[in-house]
């Protein structure tokens, strides 16, 4: 038996996990990351548009702070986030743009004078304050009060893993390249690291950790078309769930990104938009703004999602052998800005459409994006029911987005999270012995090994990949943008009818080493689960809320849906998940549920909510002479590593 | 306005033209197995990459085919592959542009074969990274303080920068290299570029003196034959050739 030990070892090496071991390893721990494939190449590199921090820089920017940033993410969420983890998050967010910028980020700066944008379609002049110039950039994304979205022309993620990734080497930190983490290694009570298949040699070893931390990303490719990386197959949360003991959170929650291109479902940025872009239908008309008034194609990603299905509903697509489409229009934007700032958006058009989008329009669809849901954490980023196991990015259900991330949020939250939950990942590595025995250590690589050959030795059965397509096709047909109980109970027995089907998968290529096949099958068995948890999760929500839009619930039941799905998977032969509710407190938001601004408030609302909100008014006009921190602290404080605690100074204020 | 090359009315269904894809075969983790070319036959579909095609492969044909992909979207670098005699990205290729609808691939040379068209670029990269010392190398950066501003930085210099930091270290120009052919050692293109980009970035300490003592002989900057398969295969359009002769002439000044 194979065993390698240290003290944290991280799974997933996009720019959240990336961060959780520098903050190890900076602590003097030992360290080592997992991942799939090169570090450089994680799904992170693919984030184009940006990332939000309150730096206030940019002229649009002006008078942004933590609480501008804290309002904007909890109403986006739809009041389904942990509010004191979007505090901590909102005052890291600055903290994180700062380090990566001494790290070697080349951040897009301000131009001190005045420039042309489009704003609203019209071309309008921004002075750019002198005194800001060479300070850090932002621009323009959905759902933001503020400018707040920092960037590197459209290359940001791209800029920030290689910046990340970077500094991973530089602390001599080991990337074991090209393993997969197939179980976790657990006594029932503690996480004790994993067991890791190589996928050129197939051989298994166990990496015995303090601290084991997965950081594999959300769950994305379970949907038929999706803008994200082939390897977003929601593995972490897999063999999380596996355990039987760890939750995962709001697995119904998924994210549909309004552009994405047709047929492909490769991105656009958001940016797109945030610079000026305009959507338009069959007849070249700009229908957002017969929706949603003030905030047009600049509403929160769920909303906008939402009105282009609606339009194309009503026949005004465009018709393509794909389907229904509609156009995203930023010819407006001019070539300068298009080469300058929306360079990959450009490539990839050329490439993958033969379009030019300085002339021509951009066939969009909404597309499956973003995984809210994933491995539910405490605000240290621990598991609820697994000690020592932490998760990170979008494999977590940290909570910071509820049932709807804003666009810039969660290239912010991988670094952000990763500072944060790096240093109570060293706390524990601190007080943590390293106790286990090789029985429970064998015990894991044994049942790993005898799933694997069991595979390798049938000698016929389920395709894989006719399972897979079936998963697919039935999550985007039946649990999508919109969603009805109807069809949601027909996906939930359609799925578990394939997950039984998975157990008996037989492979054709029937070798245990570099076998993409075998991988395939390893990995559609437990995806099968995932599926079944979101369908269950999003039938037995009745209600709708940020990205969970059900057609016979239309309105956001406070009163008996202000709570978090925990899903769990007690014994291997289940066939489906136990579901169990957390409650989100009222009584402890700094921001009580209210409005969110789209279209008609049908809010069922919580008994408490009037209380509260009374209750957060008299606090307030009780500190006449306090300042905003200190209001804040009075209405919901929060915690944070030692290191994080300080003010953030800002250009023009100070730390005001 | 209407988008004529978004809606491709030609293709409603009817049969495409029928591909030959030209595969290199082996997988070193088989013993006894040698290479060997194999062709398959896909059905081409309008807007089909080689990713596309590949994975009909995989999924219908053969299981075992082995490749890598991740971004699919020209984002990541993974899929480098030598196309009809060509380094390039496979998923941003339209198998459209071959017109005669045979199509050879082989995996990238100059790296480990993992099998069949998959090979190890990270090893490589990482190693590279760690001669040339990728990373900003700056006493205040050690201990950044970040409660404060940001140092600032000319907007135009932070765009330049970007420039060059483009490079998905896809590994093409180090399959197109024919220095590196002769000299295992060469530090090629892509470690020429990083180190054009700290040079040029001000917040990196490092002087030329310095630059000369990782790039200043024979593996690095002056065994550069100037062929140039970098600048005529990059997928990124990075500026190999001035760069490369750039940092030549800035090396020669040393001493």
């Amino acid at each position: 038996m194979k065993v390698v030990y240290t003290d944290s070892l991280v799974i997933g090496a996009g720019m959240a996990g990336l961060r959780v071991a520098v903050a190890s390893k900076q602590r003097g721990f030992d360290t080592i990351v997992l991942s799939l494939i090169p570090a450089k190449r994680s799904h992170s590199a693919a984030a184009q548009g940006g990332m939000q921090a309150s730096l206030g820089a940019a002229a649009k920017g002006e008078g942004d702070n933590e609480d501008i940033h804290f309002g904007d993410t909890v109403r986006g969420s739809d009041w389904g986030c942990d509010q004191a983890v979007a505090r901590m998050f909102t005052h890291v967010a600055p903290k994180a743009i700062r380090e990566l910028a001494a790290w070697g980020v080349p951040w897009s700066r301000v131009r001190g004078g005045d420039h042309e944008v489009v704003i609203n379609a019209q071309r309008v002049t921004i002075h750019e304050k002198e005194e800001a110039h060479g300070l850090i950039m932002a621009r323009d994304f959905g759902g933001t009060k503020k400018w707040r979205t920092c960037y590197t022309s459209d290359g940001t993620g791209h800029t920030m893993l290689y910046a990340l990734d970077n500094k991973a080497i530089e602390c001599g930190i080991p990337v074991i390249e090209r393993v997969e983490a197939v179980a976790l290694i657990h006594d029932g009570d503690r996480c004790h690291g994993a067991v890791v298949r190589d996928l050129v040699t197939g051989e298994l070893t166990a990496y015995v950790a303090k601290a084991t931390t997965i950081a594999t990303g959300g769950y994305g490719r379970m949907y038929g078309v999706t803008t994200n990386a082939v390897i977003v197959e929601g593995m972490g949360a897999a063999i999380a769930l596996e355990t039987g003991k760890a939750r995962l959170g709001n697995m119904e929650a998924v994210q549909f990104h309004p552009t994405a291109i047709v047929p492909v479902g490769i991105l656009m940025t958001e940016g797109c938009r945030g610079d000026g872009g305009v959507l338009r239908d069959v007849d070249g008309y700009r229908f957002m703004p017969d929706y949603e008034p003030e905030k047009k194609e600049l509403a929160s990603r769920d909303v906008v999602s939402r009105r282009m299905t609606e339009h194309m509903r009503k026949g005004k697509g465009v018709p393509s052998p794909y389907g229904d489409h509609l156009w995203l229009d930023i010819t407006l934007l001019g070539k300068e800005h298009i080469e300058r700032n929306l360079r990959e958006v450009s490539e990839i058009c050329q490439y993958f459409l033969g379009v030019n989008p300085v002339k021509d329009y951009i066939p969009v669809r909404p597309t499956q994006h973003y995984s809210m849901g994933g491995v539910r954490t405490d605000y240290r980023g621990e598991s609820l029911g697994l000690k020592g196991l932490f998760s990170v990015g979008e494999a977590a259900c940290w909570d910071l987005h509820g049932f709807n991330r804003l666009g810039g949020n969660s290239v912010a939250e991988t670094v952000v999270s990763g500072m944060i939950v790096g240093e109570y990942v060293a706390d524990y590595c601190e007080q943590a012995d390293l106790s286990i025995s090789t029985n429970v250590i064998a015990g894991f690589m044994e049942r790993e090994r005898a799933r694997i050959d069991e595979l390798v030795a049938r000698p016929s059965g389920e395709n894989v990949y006719e399972l897979r397509s079936a998963m697919q096709q039935i999550l985007m047909d039946k649990v999508g943008i919109f969603r009805t109980g109807e069809k949601l109970q027909e996906a939930f027995d359609e799925l578990k009818e394939l997950l039984r089907r998975s157990k008996n998968i037989g492979l054709r290529n029937r070798i245990a080493s570099s076998n993409p096949e075998l991988v395939d099958a390893l990995r559609v068995q437990r995806q099968l689960k995932l599926a079944v948890c979101v369908a269950k999760g999003a039938l037995l929500r009745t209600e709708s809320r940020g990205a969970h839009t059900r057609e016979d619930y239309p309105e956001r039941n406070d009163r008996d849906w202000l709570k978090r799905t925990l899903a769990y998977w007690k014994n291997e032969e289940d066939e489906e998940p136990e579901i169990e509710y957390e409650d989100l407190d009222i009584q402890k938001m700094e921001l009580p549920p209210g409005f969110r601004g789209y279209g008609a408030d049908n809010t069922i609302h919580h008994p408490e909510t009037e209380g509260r909100v009374q209750q957060v008014d008299e606090i307030k006009q009780s500190m006449p002479d306090a300042d905003r921190h200190e209001i804040q602290n009075a209405l919901m404080p929060f915690e944070l590593p030692e290191k994080y605690k300080e003010k953030n100074e800002r250009i023009g204020v100070g730390t005001k | 306005m209407t988008n004529p090359v978004n809606t491709p009315a030609g293709n409603t269904g009817g049969k495409g033209r029928m591909l030959n894809l030209h595969i290199l075969r082996f997988n070193p983790q088989l013993p006894g197995d040698t290479p060997r070319m194999q062709t398959f036959q896909v059905e081409e579909q309008t807007g089909m990459t080689i990713f596309i095609a590949l994975n009909e492969i995989r999924e219908r044909q053969d299981p075992s085919l082995q490749f890598d992909f991740v971004c699919r979207a020209g984002i990541c670098g993974s899929c480098g592959m030598v196309i009809n005699g060509r380094p390039d990205l496979a998923c941003r290729t339209l198998t459209s542009k071959f017109t005669d609808g045979e199509i050879t691939l082989l995996p990238l040379p100059a790296f480990e074969l993992i099998g069949d068209l998959s090979v190890d670029t990270g090893k490589f990269m990482r190693e590279m990274s760690e001669r040339i010392e990728s990373w900003i190398h700056s006493e205040s950066a050690k201990d950044c303080d970040f409660n404060v501003l940001e140092e600032r930085m000319d907007p135009d210099l932070a765009d330049a920068i970007y420039e060059l930091d483009r490079c998905v270290e896809c590994g093409c120009c180090i399959s197109a290299c024919g220095t590196k052919r002769m000299r295992d050692d060469f530090l090629g293109a892509v470690g020429f570029m990083h180190v054009a980009r700290f040079r040029l970035d001000t917040r990196d300490d490092r002087t030329d003196d310095d630059w000369y003592e990782i790039i200043g002989d024979d593996d690095g900057i002056f065994g550069c034959m100037s062929l140039l398969g970098c600048e005529d295969t990059c997928p990124k359009d990075l500026p190999h050739q001035t760069q490369i002769a750039f940092l030549r002439r800035k090396m020669v000044m040393v001493k």
